[in-house]
Order: C-alpha cells, then structure tokens, then sequence
C-alpha cells in the first residue's frame, strides 16, 4: 500500500505580531499568529533578550486566556447586595460619569479617602503618578504581600536585589545556590538558565524544604526548616570567617567594611558611622594610616581600621562584624537542630562555596577602571552565585534573612564579578538616590512627591501631624518603617477598623483580595460587606477593574473591565521594572495584536479618560485640555523629565542644522511620534548592550557610570559601597533608645530594638507557646503552569492543575495512619480547614504544602459550579491572619515583618488530624452569581477549522 | 493489519533529558497549540470549564519520587509522547492502514481519513502514547511535527517539532538517529541515552537521557574539610590573621595611575 501523501508545508498563518506576554509577571516577547484575524498560534520570540524563543506552558496556552468565558464584557454597575455577584451592564460613559461622581468630591475635600491599590499591576510609574496627581497618600501595588523582603533588602544592601533587578551570571557561573524558590520568578529566564548550567555540568544546590521542580533536578538538595534559612546561611558566614574564606580585596574596596563605626556605647551616636564635614564616610587608609573620604584616589581601605576622634573609639565595621559572626551561637553544632541540617552538612556547603569562589575563580581580560581611579588589569571572578525569592521573603524574619543571603554573597566577593551575581539596568541603583516616601495630602492638590520610596531614619516616615501613620496602610510608620512597597495586605483591614482612619472609595486593580490574594479570606469578606448601623457599607464604595470575573468582581460597587494582554498597549518601562537582562538595557511595549470584541478598556486608558474628566494636573493643560488621549499617547508623549519617558526606545535626537531630522537614539530623547511604530516593527522591545568594559563592576566601574548617565539612568555617576552595615536601621534603634525628636509609641520600642541590628540576625518567627501547640509549617508555592488565579479558566492549563492536595511528609502520612486522598483537619491559631491530603518523601519531615490559588469560589471565573476548584481545591489563606494573635493589649499587631511590613504567610504554623471522607473541602462559601455566565461544555477550539 | 517498513532512510526521533527536565509543561502546551491548528483534526477538550476536565494532548509530562536505598528522596519529571518505535505494535495492529511508518524518516503516524476509531492501536501501545479525540472520534497521537519539519513556510531555524522550539529547560533536542554524527545521536552516546520499557521490545527511536547521580554532600565533606581549616577560632585571633593578609594583599592586582 503506497503511504499516504502528507501536506509537509502547510499554510502556518497569515500574519505574525509580535508582543509581550502577560501570562505571568516575566514578559517574555511572544510572536502571535494570526489567522483570518484570530489569533491562532503564540510561541516565544527567538530575538526577545528575556526568553530567546523559547516560552512555558503557560505563555502558550494564552490563546485560551483571551477565548475565555471569564473575560468580562461591559462595564458593571451592581445591583445586589456586595458579594451576590448581581449587576446591570451599564456603558463606559455612564460607568465614567459614576466614578467621577464618586472621586470628585473626595479629591476636593480630603483626597486621603481615596485608597488606589493596582495589585499585580505592570504599569506602576503610571499608575502611582495618577494617585500623585489625585492627591492621596494611599497607593500601592503588591510588593508587600509578595516579595517586598527580598526587593527592600537587596536595594538597602546593595543597590538591587533578585529576579527584576539581577541575574545569576549564567554563561560564567559554576555553582549556584537556590534559596527558598518558589517556582515563578523568574520564570523563562531561570530555566534558561539551569540548561546552561547543565550543558557544562555546573552545579545546583538547592536549600529548600520542598524539592519540586529546580530543585528537583539541583545536584544537591537540602531540606531546611521553614524559617531558619537565616540561621543556616549565617552559620556559613561563621564557617568561612573562621577559615578566612572571604575576599578581602573587594570587601576592602567596595563594601561599607572599612567605614568606621562609633563603638562607645556611652556616646549619642554609638553604631553610627564615622563621617567628614562634608558628610562623606570615612576609612583608615591603609598606606598612611590617616583617616580619609571613601572615595579618595589611591587609598587602600583598612578592613581592621581603628580611630579614636573626639575620645570616642571607632572601630571598623568588619571587625565588629567579624566578632558578631564568630561567636559560637553562629557554629553549625549551634544551628543544625533548629535548621534541620546536620552540622557536617553545613560546614559542606560552606566548604563548597568556598572551593568555588576561591579555587575556581575564573578572570576575564578586560581592563576597567574603579571610582576612585585605581585601574585593574583584568575582571576577576568569584563564580557563584544565588538565587532567592518568596520562600525566603515571607517570613516575619525575612528582611533581616534576605540581608544574610546578600552578605553572604559580598564576603565571597561574588556581586557584580563574572560568574556571580549581576545586576540588570537600571540597577544597580542604591537606597540613597531612590525618592523617599511622600504622604502630605491637602484637598485640591497634588501629593507633594511620589509615594513609595526608601526611609534613612525616623525623620523619613510617613506620619501625619499628630505622629500617626499618613498612609490607611500603615506604610512607613513605626510598624513596619521600611515599606517600600506599601502594604496592600492592610488596607481592607485597617479602611474597616478606621485604624488609622476610614476612607470613602477603594479603587483596586488586578487584585483578588476576596480570595486568594488576602490573608484571611473569610474575614475579609465580612470587612466588604460589613455594615454600619445606618446599613452602609463600612467602605462605602468599591471600585475595581479587572479583565475577568474574578472572586473580588463580585464584592465591587461598579466595575471598570480591562482588556486582555494581546487587546492592549502597556509599557514595561525602564522608570519602573524593566526587562533588562545583565548585559543590555531593555524595554519593552504591548499593542493590541487583536481588537476587543467587547465594550472594555484597558485600565490604564481609563485612568487618564478619568484623569482627564477629574481635571488631575500632570494630565490637563492648565485650561483643562486633554494631555494625552489614552495610554498609547501618554506612553509616546509623556516625559517624566524632560528627555527622559515611559519608552526609551528611539527618542528623537536633538538635530543640528543639516543632520538627519528623522535621527532617533535610546535612552535621552525627546517624543517621537513614530516611536511606537518603531517599537512594533523591532518585535515590540528595544535594547541596547552595555559596552564590554562597563559588564562587570557596576557599581564602582567608571565607564558603566558613564554609560547609565548617558542613558539617563542616573543624573550624574553614582558609585557607592554595599552595606555590609545597614545604618538606616541603627538610626531607629536609636530612637527606640530614646534619641531625638520622633520617638517610637512605647509599645514598639522593644521590637524596634532588637530586630533592627544593623547588622544580619535571625530570629524566631514563632513564640515557643505556639511552636509547640502547632508543630508543622505549612507553605504554599504557584504551580510552573499556573500564574495566581488567573490560570483556572484556561482550559488547557487547568488540565494540569484542577485540584491541590495537601503534600504531607511520609513520616507525618504514617503516624497520621492516612493513605493518598484521606482527609485532614489542618488547625492553626486562626482557623480550621479540612481538605485532602498526598504524601510525599522529597519534604521536609516538619512541613506541609500546597499550591497556590487553585481553589476557586462557585460562581468565579465562568466555571461550572462543580468544577474541582471549587470543591476540592482550596486555599491556605483561611489559615492565616494579617495580624497577629491578640497579645492583651489592645494592640492591633500585624502578621508582617516588623522592618517591611512584608506580609509573613510563610510563617504559618498548623496542627494536623485525621477527618472523615468529605465530598468538598472546608470551609465552604455560597455560590455567587456569574456576571458573565458560565463556560462551555466541550471545546473545539480552532481559530478556521 | 499493517506492515512496518524493513528500513528507514532516517530515524527522526527526539532526545529527552531527564536530568534538565523541571516538569513545567512548556511542551505539553506547545504541542497542543500547534496540533489543534494543524496535522488533521483538532485537539479538543471536554468538559473544559466542569468537573474533571479533559481533552487530548499529544504529550503529557508525569512526576514520579524516588527513594534510594540511602540518601534524599528525588523527584522526577517524565516528558511522554510516541516513541516512533521502529517495531511499533501500533501499527502493526491497524486493521485498515490508517497507523504507518513512514518509509522516509520513521514517523510513526496515523492518516485520519482511514481511521475508524477502533482504538486498537491506544491498547497495543505500551506506552500510552496515543489518545483517542473524543470529539472526532480519531485516533491522535504526536507527529514529530511533520508538519513544521519539513515546512518551507518555516525559517530554517523553526523546522523543528513545536515541544523541542519551546522547551525553556533545553531538555528536548530533535535529530537523525540513524546519523552517527548527528546531535541527537552524539548526546546518548556521551550521556548514556536510554530506552524506555526495553523490554517491551519495540526499540523506540526516542531516548532518554538518565539524570545524574545526586546529592553528594554527605561523601564529599572530608575532601572540603581542609577548606574550612580555621585561621582562627576567636576575634583576636581573626583580626592578626587580618592583619596579615591585608599586608599581602596591598597593591594587589591594583596599578595606580
């Protein structure tokens, strides 16, 4: 029988668009195909710096993300009570006209009573300028309930921190460490990243009490205890102190550890560092012995530095150092019972990081020159590097654990070298030229800066007049004084208990805060709908704009739909999170590949057709005209300073007679008008690659100053030293102390006192009382195919993940006498669930998990009541409370870490029994109605067959 | 029933790494994208928004712990699609002709128009690797991306199956067995490719690349114990050390200008 004949070059697609994807929170470059219009294929484009062609599960199934059932379709106004999911579509202008109605009068009395949150918003330096120009000090986006540890840590530290802000340098490294990882950030990039370290069999650790994914396929896994990260990696710095395993070059050069600290404890500024009249830190040079500014020409720093001035002793920051970490409490014999990690093995891994570091360490031949002019011969390497996010960020202790990793990281000498750590532009970027934060708030005006921004001491907080918190979150107060990114976790809560103060409306973009995105989620609900006793609403009036109908829709007073990612334009802008790549600057644009085909707007364009109806200035001529038209225009035409704009692809040169009026150039330009045409026609990014003698060094290396000037990245050249010492922090436990003006409420002194030493320290999240009541961690991690709730109405990828047991270690499974699909009872001090469970060996004998945001209320996301979601899977958040057990004293004391505010869900601690068979999980909530309807029964999906 | 070619020019196949796989799907979702658009019927979904969804994929990538007799429990992610086995019993058990072997590079394929659904091919697969369309009621299973291949619609660089062109991890690679010299054959000669189910005896062209030992921690402490030998055990002690090596290390890779 002749083989049958096969079309071997069928037609692929009439067209292909390229833009940036927004299945998850990476931005890989996506080519979309398109069929008769439809969009009919996505794959990752090959010339995208952040995924190189390649693209996950989840960027792939985005064709299902914009055919899904949950895309909203009109503007909502509702017309039930809050939570019924009962609405009447309403259009844009009515929907405009309302929202007006509503901010107009709060802008002219008290613009405070607007709280603007935008969630998991990629649009931050727009969206924050809008809540300037409002005038309210409350806006934030998500950071503090994500990763706000690691973010604040790394710039405080260092200029810059994980995922959007550096890399591992994976053509270079030959070891590298995986810190508490939760499987998402970076996604694309990091698995690109292990490939190449496979190919030439470097190696991966792995610390980690689960080993799922990276850390399945690392070298070598080690199951730390949820919590003690900090202990385990400052046990290391013990190990490599102790054998002199440091880099004492680069620590001399280029970190805070020369600098002198003032050692009297007697004296007003003892642990403050030592400066000249012109506030420059002072060092001992080693070739005189003399003191003299940091940054002077030809001076070798003193690591072992010691000056007395004035009769006050100043010690050098690496001696005290020095001392802190080699005392015994730090040996691995000390930690390794509370780590979970027997000593030996924790003397191995120092004695690895320092086999590579040291007898591995790799030199590049390129000549550079540092800040204080001294020219090197070559770029040396110390090759290994870290990676670190969620699993180490969420934990009450984990701004002080982040800073541990990064100090472990400069004793070895290993940021900014080849095969370390590297930062992507526009980092790195220190704590002192970012703004500060600014919360005055006056009827009728702007707010006097932006809002989020780094605190150096108490005189930098956010408070009103009267010393209490400005902000309804309580950001940059005596909680939590290091903030930065706001505290999205606490607005519902304190907007209901009037603690600061009550406000009028909540404006929340892409944030699913009556569901997976609150800790807490019952009560949550309640705060929503809770009423005063005239029967309103506790927050009068809710405004939320989402693509799809998520749980929070339902809780919302009008509804403004956003459109999906391939329906829109969005910038993903140096002036905010970037898509560079340690090597290049780059930035990046979405544009609508497709039309909408329902009456939504993407949210951004509402904002400025809002701005523009409220008269906000930054977005109105002084005669009120328009500025921008929609979010295309402001991103084209909006300048942040002169030159310098959302784009910084092909901005117009400044032309001299007789050149080239259509030159454009990257970085400091002004608008081109065709400069998003440009953008589509390069595949929708622009990059421009840092020259070879500016890659490594950054911070200090005089030609990638030069070239982050140029760019306009910096104002002028900003070299700094990494903060082996944090001094921001000793300046509040002064205050703690009782020194100066702004002084701590009583009740926080104690706290402020012993968690902020300026130096890394680990402390226990939990008190001993509940460590013993409720013995097992409890963590929760997203899926590779899932990105939070948005992933259930894919219909392909909730084939992959539809349900989320509990994983329970065997150990846990055997004494429990449960077998794979029983049922438990998981107990923590705040609530019960009952859900079921599977055992898993490769977990950490004290610790239980789960994935993240697969449970679904009935009635969200167009799926069918009975769907698994719904009745099987669940959500850990029932577990945990935003604050923390009442201690008796009236106090409202947040679940957070006490330096960030950073929401601490990984400090949960559970109980566990055995329950009966069920058929759902518990605690089960009512269905509420679908604005949209509900999903298909079968799909046979094609865009032309 | 239906014959298997004696021979094939080429052996076109996939290399799986076992030891790089992170078992996040990019594949799975890759070849459902681009086989609901092409090579015959679409791929559907039943039930897709219910209770227990369902619907047809061509690859589908499975999770499995191991425990070793000492040591760390592992993890591993399995990638599952055909095989192309050059004795595939799931052609052999076609009663119309409709599963074959192509002559040319060994796909293994099942031309749409002839199947009747009888499912006779899914049950003599040992691996599991064909499904059944529940909506078409045809048989589907992967086509190497025959159709993307050899497609002059393609860029040159693009002719390659839709789970190799995605793969973040790096964890697929595409090639001719039959050429000694190609990429595929030069990595299971280096790593050790490997056959899954050989004893099932259908000498599949796709291999696996096991995963590498793991978790030597515990064997290598006494090599790095020199490593860690103290300079010094109290800060005294450390800060002489100090002073020492700080001598050595002035003007050190350093030229002053």
């Amino acid at each position: 029988m002749p083989q049958p004949r096969v079309d071997l070059s069928p037609h692929v697609s009439d067209e292909v668009r390229k833009t940036t994807c927004y299945m998850c929170a990476c931005r890989c470059g996506i080519d979309v195909h398109l069929k008769a219009g439809k969009v009919a294929y996505i794959e990752g484009n090959r010339d995208h710096p952040v995924n190189r062609g390649v693209l996950c599960a989840k960027g792939s199934a985005g064709i299902m993300q914009i055919n899904s059932p949950a895309r909203l379709r009109s503007p909502l106004r509702r017309i039930g009570p809050r939570g019924s999911g009962e609405f009447q579509e309403i259009s844009w202008d009515e929907a405009l006209a309302l929202a007006v109605s509503w901010l107009a009068p709060i802008r002219e009395t008290a613009p405070k009573k607007l709280a603007f949150m935008t969630g998991r918003d990629q649009s931050q330096s727009f969206t924050s300028f809008w809540a300037e120009k409002f005038g309210t000090p409350n806006y934030a986006a998500h950071g503090g309930f994500c990763s706000v540890n690691m973010a604040a840590a790394g710039i405080y530290t260092m200029g810059g921190s994980f995922w959007e802000f550096g890399q591992p340098d994976w053509d270079h490294t030959k070891l590298l460490v995986l810190i508490g990882v939760a499987e998402d950030h970076d996604s694309n990039p990091i698995k690109i990243g292990l490939s190449k370290l496979k190919a030439r069999n470097a190696r991966v650790i792995a610390i980690n009490p689960i080993r799922t994914g990276y850390n399945a396929i690392a070298d070598d896994w080690i199951s730390v205890t949820p919590g003690t990260d900090g202990l385990l990696i400052l046990s290391v710095v013990h190990c490599l102190l102790q054998a002199g395993k440091i880099d004492l070059n680069y620590l001399s050069r280029f970190t805070n550890g020369p600098c002198l600290l003032n050692s009297d404890p007697k004296s007003d500024g003892f642990g403050l560092l030592l400066r000249d009249d012109d506030d420059k830190l002072l060092v001992i040079d080693r070739r005189t012995g003399q003191p003299c500014p940091f940054d002077r020409k030809g001076i070798l720093p003193d690591l072992a530095g010691e000056l007395r001035d004035q009769e006050i002793v100043h010690q050098s920051v690496f001696s005290v150092l020095v001392e802190k970490y080699l005392s015994d409490c730090y040996s691995p014999a000390a930690v390794a019972e509370r780590c979970g990690i027997p000593a030996a093995r924790i003397r191995a891994l120092a004695g690895e990081l320092a086999r590579v570091a040291f007898d591995c360490s790799i030199e590049i031949k390129q000549r550079w020159t540092d800040f204080r002019g001294d020219r090197h011969e070559s770029m040396i390497g110390r090759p290994v590097s870290f990676h670190a996010m969620r699993g180490i960020s969420a934990h009450a202790n984990g701004f002080q654990t982040c800073r541990a990793i990064h100090l472990l990281q400069i004793l070895l000498g290993t940021v900014e070298v080849p095969g370390g750590f590297r930062f992507k532009p526009p980092y790195p970027k220190p704590a002192e030229i970012h703004p500060k934060p600014h919360s005055r708030s006056q009827r009728d005006c702007s707010l006097n800066g932006p809002h989020l921004g780094f605190v150096h001491g108490p005189e930098d907080l956010a408070l009103a007049d009267d010393g209490f918190p400005a902000r309804v979150d309580k950001a940059f107060s005596w909680e939590n004084p290091l903030s930065v990114h706001g505290l999205l976790h606490m607005v519902i809560s304190n907007a209901h208990a009037g603690d600061p103060y009550a406000i009028d409306t909540l404006f929340l973009y892409m944030s699913n805060m009556a569901w997976n995105s609150s800790m807490n989620t019952p009560s949550v609900i309640e705060m929503l709908t809770d009423t005063d006793a005239n029967g309103e609403y506790v927050i009068p009036r809710i405004i939320y704009s989402d693509a799809f109908s998520s749980e929070m829709v339902a809780y919302a007073d009008l509804i403004l739909p956003d459109t999906t990612y391939l329906e829109r334009h969005d910038c993903i802008s140096l002036l905010d999170r970037p898509i560079s790549e340690a090597d290049r600057a780059a930035d990046a644009i979405r544009w609508p590949v497709v039309e909408p085909d329902r009456e939504v707007r993407g949210f951004q364009t509402v904002l400025i057709q809002l701005a523009n109806r409220l008269k906000l200035p930054g977005f109105v001529t002084a005669d009120g005209e328009p500025l921008y038209r929609d979010y295309a225009d402001y991103m084209v035409y909006h300048q942040r300073k002169p030159g310098i704009g959302p784009l910084a692809g092909w901005r117009c040169s400044e032309v001299n007679e007789g050149e080239d009026e259509n030159a454009t150039r990257g970085g400091r330009g002004k608008p081109n008008p065709k400069q998003l045409d440009e953008y589509v026609k390069n595949g929708g990014f622009w990059q421009t690659l840092i020259p070879p003698v500016a890659q490594y060094y950054k911070p200090w290396n005089v030609d990638y100053q030069k070239w982050a000037v140029d760019l306009g990245l910096y104002d002028s050249p900003q070299p700094y030293l990494f903060n082996l010492y944090l001094e921001p922090l000793r300046r509040f436990q002064l205050a703690a102390e009782g020194y100066g003006d702004r002084q701590p409420p009583a009740a926080l002194r104690e706290q402020i006192k012993s968690k902020f030493d300026p130096f890394p320290i680990w402390y226990g999240a939990t008190d001993e009382h509940t460590a013993a009541e409720f013995p097992i961690a409890a963590l929760t991690q997203r899926p590779m195919a899932m990105y939070h709730s948005w992933g259930t109405q894919n219909a392909w990828l909730r084939q992959i993940h539809s349900q989320n047991p509990l994983y329970l270690p065997l150990s846990l499974m055997r004494e429990l006498d449960l077998t794979d699909g029983d049922w438990v009872r998981v107990t923590s001090s705040h609530g019960e669930i009952t859900v079921s469970v599977t055992g898993m060996a490769a977990l950490n004998a004290n610790t239980v998990w789960t994935w993240n945001a697969i449970g679904k209320r009935k009635g969200a996301w167009a799926l069918q009541p009975e769907a698994s979601e719904t009745r099987k899977g669940f959500l850990l958040n029932h577990l945990i409370h935003e604050l923390l057990p009442a201690k008796g004293d009236g106090l409202r004391w947040a679940n957070s870490d006490p330096i960030t505010g950073q929401a601490a869900w990984f400090d949960l601690r559970v109980k566990i029994e055995k329950a009966e068979h069920r058929s759902e999980a518990r605690p089960t909530f009512s269905v509420m109605k679908s604005p949209v309807g509900l999903g298909p029964s079968e799909l046979k999906w094609t865009s032309d067959k | 029933m239906t014959s298997l070619p004696t021979h094939t020019d080429r052996k076109l196949g996939l290399v799986i790494d076992l030891d790089t796989c992170v078992g996040c799907h990019a594949c799975v979702i890759a070849c459902k994208g681009w086989n609901t658009e092409h090579y015959g019927a679409p791929l559907s979904d039943q039930n897709p928004y219910g209770e227990a969804p369902s619907g047809t994929f061509l690859n589908r990538v499975h999770s499995y712990e191991v425990l070793p007799d000492s040591g760390e429990a592992q993890v591993f992610h399995l990638p599952k699609s055909c095989l192309h086995c050059e004795d595939a019993p799931c052609v052999t058990v076609c009663p119309t002709g409709a599963s074959y072997k192509r002559v040319e590079d060994g796909i293994v394929l099942v031309h749409e128009d002839d199947c009747i659904g009888c499912g006779l091919c899914a049950w003599a697969c040992p691996y599991g690797a064909r499904e059944m369309d529940a909506a078409e009621r045809v048989m589907k299973k992967c086509t190497l991306c025959v159709d993307r291949i050899y497609n002059e619609n393609l860029s040159i660089e693009d002719r390659e199956p839709a789970c190799v062109r995605t793969c973040p991890a790096g964890a697929r690679h595409f090639g001719d067995f039959a050429d000694p010299d190609s990429n595929v054959s030069a990595l299971i000669s280096e790593r050790g490719g490997i056959d899954l189910m050989a004893e099932q005896e259908t000498r599949p062209v796709n291999k696996y690349l096991p995963p590498r030992t793991k978790d030597h921690f515990d064997e290598q402490i006494d090599v790095l114990a020199p490593l860690l030998v103290p300079v010094a055990r109290e800060p005294e002690g450390f800060m002489r050390w100090l002073d020492g090596a700080l001598g050595k290390l002035d003007g050190r890779s350093v030229r002053e200008t």
